[in-house]
């Protein structure tokens, strides 16, 4: 390709992704959501002082367990409860762990990016071991997919405002859920008194302690609730959004959603919208291939790059996050600190 | 609780001290443990501290592992065996250094398949360990093992006429420099701009495996192949020097342990890399560049990881295509943990969990699939799990809070998190 034309090519690559973007806004949604729920749980732990690179095992473990469940029970009670029951183990073993990892950082003060190892080895290591025992030799499905809601056409038809609503309405009820947790988030985070106390947590537990502020209990609950929602993200990706489970499924998007809450400066929204961008990148792939881009140069540039460069596209984009380039984003001050009542600050 | 905490405290901050006393590592060890008096008792008081508490994480994983075995029969709707972890760890032993009918008869093909396996995990965990020194979580071993496999595979392949006294040591070069290339970006940027290695590293780990799926299905594959690999790397293969396969990446790796163990203990650079490790402001104080030091760490940690890459690749392997070696980068972390990130540590935990992958496959066969190998990557989680957590052994062994290397080094790790800008 002539160089002289890289700066048209790139505005029509501009053009492209507005054009392309909106119709395709619920797929993007669909490959936010566990992004984006990991992300929430990342913020919720590290608001109060607790670093999870766990996320991504807990989510792949819910997802086993919930899988698991609607595996084993759709024949019998049906296939929506089935469904509804897998939701509810992804959310229990999201608790489980999130138990596991508090505990570990907070009572027993282990370095908290080994227990989040541990939580990662552990999860790949247990559902494939389990997924060979169990899944794989019977041979059957599993409960299939969660219904999905869909707008009535005239609705979607609206310009703009039709894009919106069917990109947060034409979703499973576990995606629907996600801007009512983000938008919840943040306005507790910041304009509730158990926001406060998180955040103060998160910043100077020891100020927060001789206020009277439970630190440790604080702390455990915020893990705990925290990783519910990554559980709900496993539950996402295998009872929504699949329907299947493979090993090692979640694919570095518990990663990914730490780089979405460093995007998004440790807030709700802010995370969502991180976690927005890495679903946008890894739909775009996607989007070439269903919808190509009308201008030659751009076409011809956008069909010959490889399958697996779009792949990796989510992966730099968070390296490119994380090196700053979006500008430099303050975490919790004592983040990742275990809190010792008597230790010297 | 809170006074153990205190004594703890106290403890990692003499240990993080040390290195700017000039003191090695086993001098601050046995400060640490051994307050009171010196001598061959000591010494050996000294190893139990040292080793008690990863040896009987491996007991207590493996002990849950087992329940785990027991489990297993209830969940598929199979018979209860008590005897079933027996089977499973006997095999498990088989495999991995044989048993005596088969050593009088002359064949040590476990034991040759352990150390086959372990030789990566050698330089695997190398990697990692040297890293924690510097204070970084390289978890980036399983990106940059791939980057030295492929570069291997792909010079291995063009000199595959070439004598193997020349194609040999240039593709395992070549190798070992790629993995370093790989590493240099992860330092780099950790140095630069604080972008936090554990996430960078494991992004690094994707990209490379799809990056080079794709070089390995669009540019180099061979042909005349059915799958998309490379092409022979014929006389590229690293000779086989005794046994059935150990070739000569097995006696290199047991050389790299105690060129990395002088580098850390004896020369300036280890000693500048300890330093950073233990305060990089009170080395950067000192006169020592962190920026630099970081970034030459990951270089070394990647050129660790590529050569494990290169002699898995010409010594065993032989071409590259997409999944080659799952289990490294993930090993390499607990071995290195389990070392307590000293190269002797290291070289003995490579060993056991070359043993496991030596061993894992006749495992899953004589207990015909009731136990799949993937209880090895669980009991390997328990090993993180009780190393994390050594708080439980030592209460259930009424253990000393005596720690070595691991606390001191990797607590700057976590420490860093809050640091991803704050420079």
């Amino acid at each position: 390709m002539d160089i002289t034309k890289i700066p048209v090519v790139i505005v029509e690559l501009f053009v492209y992704l507005f054009d392309v973007i909106p119709p395709f806004l619920p797929q993007i949604m669909a490959l936010t959501t566990p992004i984006a729920l990991g992300a929430l749980c990342g913020v919720l732990c590290e608001r109060s002082g607790v670093v999870n690179i766990g996320i991504e095992g807990i989510m792949l473990m819910s997802a086993f367990f919930g899988y698991l469940t609607g595996f084993l029970l759709h024949e019998q009670i049906g296939s929506l409860p089935a469904l509804i029951a897998g939701v509810g183990v992804a959310v229990l073993v999201g608790v489980l762990l999130g138990t596991i990892h508090a505990w570990l950082s907070i009572t027993i003060r282990a370095d908290q990016i080994i227990a989040g190892v541990f939580l990662n080895v552990f999860a790949l290591g247990l559902t494939a071991y389990l997924n060979r025992l169990i899944i794989t030799p019977s041979g059957r499905g599993g409960a299939g997919q969660l219904p999905k809601f869909s707008l009535p056409d005239q609705i979607e038809d609206i310009p703009i405002l039709g894009d919106v609503l069917s990109m947060f309405l034409n979703q499973g009820p576990i995606a629907m859920s996600v801007l009512v947790f983000v938008i919840g988030l943040q306005i507790l985070l910041f304009r509730s008194r158990w926001g406060l106390r998180t955040r103060a947590v998160g910043e100077h537990p020891k100020a927060a302690d001789t206020v009277g502020i439970d630190v440790i209990r604080l702390r455990y609950r915020n893990v705990i609730i925290g990783c519910a929602l990554a559980g709900l993200a496993g539950a996402f990706i295998v009872l929504e959004s699949t329907g299947s489970f493979q090993n090692g499924m979640t694919d570095g998007r518990g990663f990914i959603a730490l780089a979405a809450l460093i995007f998004g400066r440790w807030t709700p929204v802010g995370a969502f919208l991180g976690a927005l961008l890495f679903g946008a990148a890894t739909g775009l792939n996607i989007m070439v291939n269903t919808v190509p881009p009308t201008s030659p140069e751009l076409r011809e540039v956008m069909l010959s790059i490889p399958r697996q460069w779009y792949a990796a596209l989510p992966y730099v984009i968070t390296i490119i996050v994380l090196a700053g380039v979006v500008g430099r984003s303050i975490p919790p001050a004592a983040d990742g600190v275990p809190y010792a009542k008597e230790a010297r600050a | 609780m809170t006074d153990a905490g205190d004594r703890d405290q106290l403890r990692r901050e003499a240990g993080g001290a040390d290195p700017l006393a000039g003191a090695a590592p086993q001098a601050a060890q046995a400060k640490q443990s051994a307050p009171r008096g010196r001598g061959p008792r000591n010494v050996l008081s000294q190893l139990w501290r040292s080793g008690a508490v990863p040896i009987l994480s491996i007991l207590f994983a493996m002990l849950l592992g087992a329940v785990l075995i027991l489990a297993s029969p209830l969940v598929t709707g199979k018979e209860f065996q008590l005897t079933l972890p027996i089977t499973a760890y006997g095999a498990l032993v088989e495999g991995s250094i044989g048993k005596p009918e088969l050593w009088t008869a002359g064949n040590f093909n476990a034991i040759s398949n352990t150390l086959v396996q372990a030789a990566p995990l050698m330089f695997g965990g190398l990697a990692v360990g040297i890293a924690f020194k510097a204070g970084l979580f390289n978890i980036g071993v399983a990106g940059q093992f791939l980057v030295g496999a492929f570069t291997a595979a792909v010079v291995g392949s063009n000199l595959a006429q070439v004598p193997t006294n020349f194609a040999a040591p240039i593709s395992l070069l070549a190798g070992a420099i790629a993995g370093g290339l790989y590493g240099f970006i992860p330092g780099y940027l950790k140095a630069r701009t604080g972008a936090h290695e554990v996430v960078t590293t494991i992004m690094l780990n994707s990209i490379a495996a799809l990056l080079l799926a794709w070089a390995v299905a669009d540019i180099f594959r061979d042909p005349t192949q059915s799958f998309a690999r490379t092409a022979d790397i014929g006389n590229a293969r690293l000779p086989v020097l005794f046994g059935r396969n150990v070739h000569l990446g097995v006696p290199l790796a047991f050389i790299a342990v105690f060129i990395i163990k002088f580098l850390l203990d004896r020369t300036t650079l280890g000693f500048e890399i300890r330093t950073v490790g233990a305060n990089p402001n009170a080395a950067r104080y000192a006169g020592i560049r962190p920026v630099l030091i970081l970034t030459l760490t990951m270089v070394i940690a990647g050129v660790l990881s590529g050569f494990a890459g290169s002699i898995q690749l010409l010594g065993l392997i032989g071409f590259y295509s997409s999944g080659v070696s799952p289990n490294v980068g993930f090993d390499s972390i607990t071995v290195a943990l389990l070392g307590r990130s000293s190269p002797l540590g290291i070289m003995a935990a490579a060993l056991l969990f070359g043993a496991f992958r030596a061993g894992q496959g006749l495992m899953q066969i004589n207990t015909n699939g009731l136990v799949p190998i993937e209880v090895i990557d669980v009991i390997q989680a328990l090993i993180i799990l009780f190393l994390a957590a050594d708080i439980i052994i030592r209460r259930v062994f009424r253990l000393r809070a005596a720690k070595g290397a691991l606390e001191g080094e990797v607590r700057t790790v976590t420490q860093s998190w809050g640091e991803q800008v704050a420079r």
